[in-house]
């Protein structure tokens, strides 16, 4: 055993050791890629589908997401684009590409998320021919990182849908309840929008909303004890519903010019 | 020692947890749901087998300086590659148990075994003790799970077996058992009828606390 303690032992056992452990490791991880890229795919789609109202039991989520059509727009300039393939089109690795995205200014960042695409996807979802629900992405700053979500809009009034997280690093039990079914449930109805498209009128308080409240369609109650994770949601929104986000898409859309 | 014993003495007679207090902290960041519990069960149980059949393996071969980190790079090796399949097979329970899994690095069992027991002893005897406390560890922790995932949802494994007042029952939850000192109540009670069954693992106290002073001695 003795021998064992020479200089030269030990860093020839230190190294054979790194060295097949590094194998061992990268091996599993390229190997394993494929089904977890399809992992997550499948729970994004899963969560599209909740989002909007549609995820049903029994059929798999491949099969019920063939009625959602995947769009891609320019947020600059609020209209449909045919630029880029939305079926290979990572919108989060384009917002770290300096060619297709903007720097934000301190003014415009109120999401925290430093720089916006300058494409994005937009799932839609038509009935009989007549766009029924439009699924916006949304992400922004919480408590401890970035909440990935999704918010799904009523086509025709831009009333919510639904709004869910399929991503979060928000504490388990306070923060963590934005995934709450019950949370979730509220936002169905609420209204984003006053009756221009101009400015973003929802807004996340304290304290239950009371039905006789004149504006109780622009409120949602915020989450219990998770302060910053609700001021997070709202920045969210504040962000993606406005100009730099979805509000120029939308107009188009409503005038018919998208 | 026999495989029966190596396999079955870390149950109840020398139970990782209950006996030698260690792993504690997964074991109430992990059981509020069964499922979760289960499949940290089996990670855990796998990790500790497999890291010590590799660390006795090359335990002839390891500089005793450097032990410590050898058998720690084994372990997280190996807690990478569950936590890669995990997230390949059990995506949305992977993505539950979030940095738990990656946490295995830290769990004293794993390195304890490896330390005590893969060090001194032949492969094949080394995997057999992983899995045994393995399953000291399980034990335990299944035992946690159904209680708090029982009384914490009225559920089981997702399946409603109390009917609660939210769904139109008559079961209030014990909101308690959802957070994380209700699963120390738990261990505890655990080691008290553990204890009660097998007098033998109550350990003689360090100190005893004397009678009180008399005033002679003032």
């Amino acid at each position: 055993m003795s021998s064992n303690d020479t200089i030269k032992k030990t860093f020839i056992v230190a190294t054979v050791l790194c060295l097949v452990c590094a194998v061992v490791v990268s091996t599993a991880a390229v190997v394993l890629r494929p089904i977890q890229e399809q992992n997550r795919q499948a729970d994004i789609q899963r969560n599209i589908l909740d989002i909007a109202g549609l995820l049903e039991e029994g059929p798999s989520v491949q099969e019920q997401f063939e009625q959602v059509e995947t769009r891609v727009i320019n947020l600059e300039t609020g209209t449909y684009t045919d630029e880029v393939d939305p079926d290979d089109y990572d919108q989060l690795a384009a917002a770290r590409n300096p060619e297709v995205s903007n720097q934000l200014t301190e003014e415009q960042d109120l999401a925290s998320i430093s720089r916006r695409e300058k494409y994005g996807k937009v799932y839609q979802v038509s009935e009989n021919g007549e766009l029924k629900t439009i699924i916006l992405p949304i992400r922004g700053y919480g408590l401890w990182g970035t909440l990935f979500g999704f918010i799904a809009l009523e086509a025709q009034t831009y009333d919510v849908v639904g709004l869910g997280f399929y991503e979060h690093k928000e504490t388990p039990g306070l923060g963590g309840e934005v995934d709450n079914p019950r949370w979730r449930e509220q936002w169905e109805g609420k209204r984003i929008y006053g009756n221009d498209l101009d400015d973003v009128e929802i807004s996340l308080v304290k304290g239950e909303i009371q039905p006789s409240d004149p504006d109780a369609d622009y409120k949602v109650q915020g989450l219990t004890g998770a302060t910053l994770t609700t001021r997070g949601v709202q920045y969210m929104l504040d962000f993606w519903m406005g100009e730099q986000g979805y509000a120029k898409f939308l107009r188009n859309l409503k005038a018919g010019e998208a | 020692m026999k495989t029966k014993e190596l396999l079955f003495d870390p149950v109840f007679d020398n139970n990782p947890i209950a006996l030698q207090i260690l792993g504690i902290c997964s074991a109430l960041a992990v059981t509020t749901k069964l499922d979760t519990t289960l499949v940290m069960c089996i990670a855990l149980t796998s990790v500790t087998a497999f890291s010590n059949l590799f660390v006795s393996l090359v335990r002839k071969q390891i500089p005793s300086n450097i032990r410590i980190i050898v058998q720690m790079t084994i372990i997280a090796s190996l807690v990478i590659v569950v936590d890669q399949i995990l997230r390949a097979v059990a995506y949305e329970i992977s993505k539950e148990m979030s940095v738990f899994v990656a946490l295995i690095v830290t769990n004293c069992i794993v390195m304890g075994r490896a330390e005590a027991f893969a060090m001194k002893n032949p492969p094949v005897a080394s995997f057999i003790d992983g899995v045994g406390n393995g399953l000291g560890y399980s034990v335990v922790l299944v035992a946690v799970g159904t209680v708090r995932e029982l009384f914490g949802s009225g559920t089981l494994l997702g399946f409603p077996v109390f009917l609660t007042t939210n769904e139109g029952g008559w079961y209030v939850p014990n909101g308690l058992m959802l957070l994380a000192p209700s699963a120390f109540f738990l261990i505890g009670l655990f080691i008290w009828a553990l204890r009660s069954w097998k007098p033998e693992q109550v350990e003689t106290p360090e100190y005893r606390i004397q009678p009180n002073t008399r005033p002679v001695e003032v």
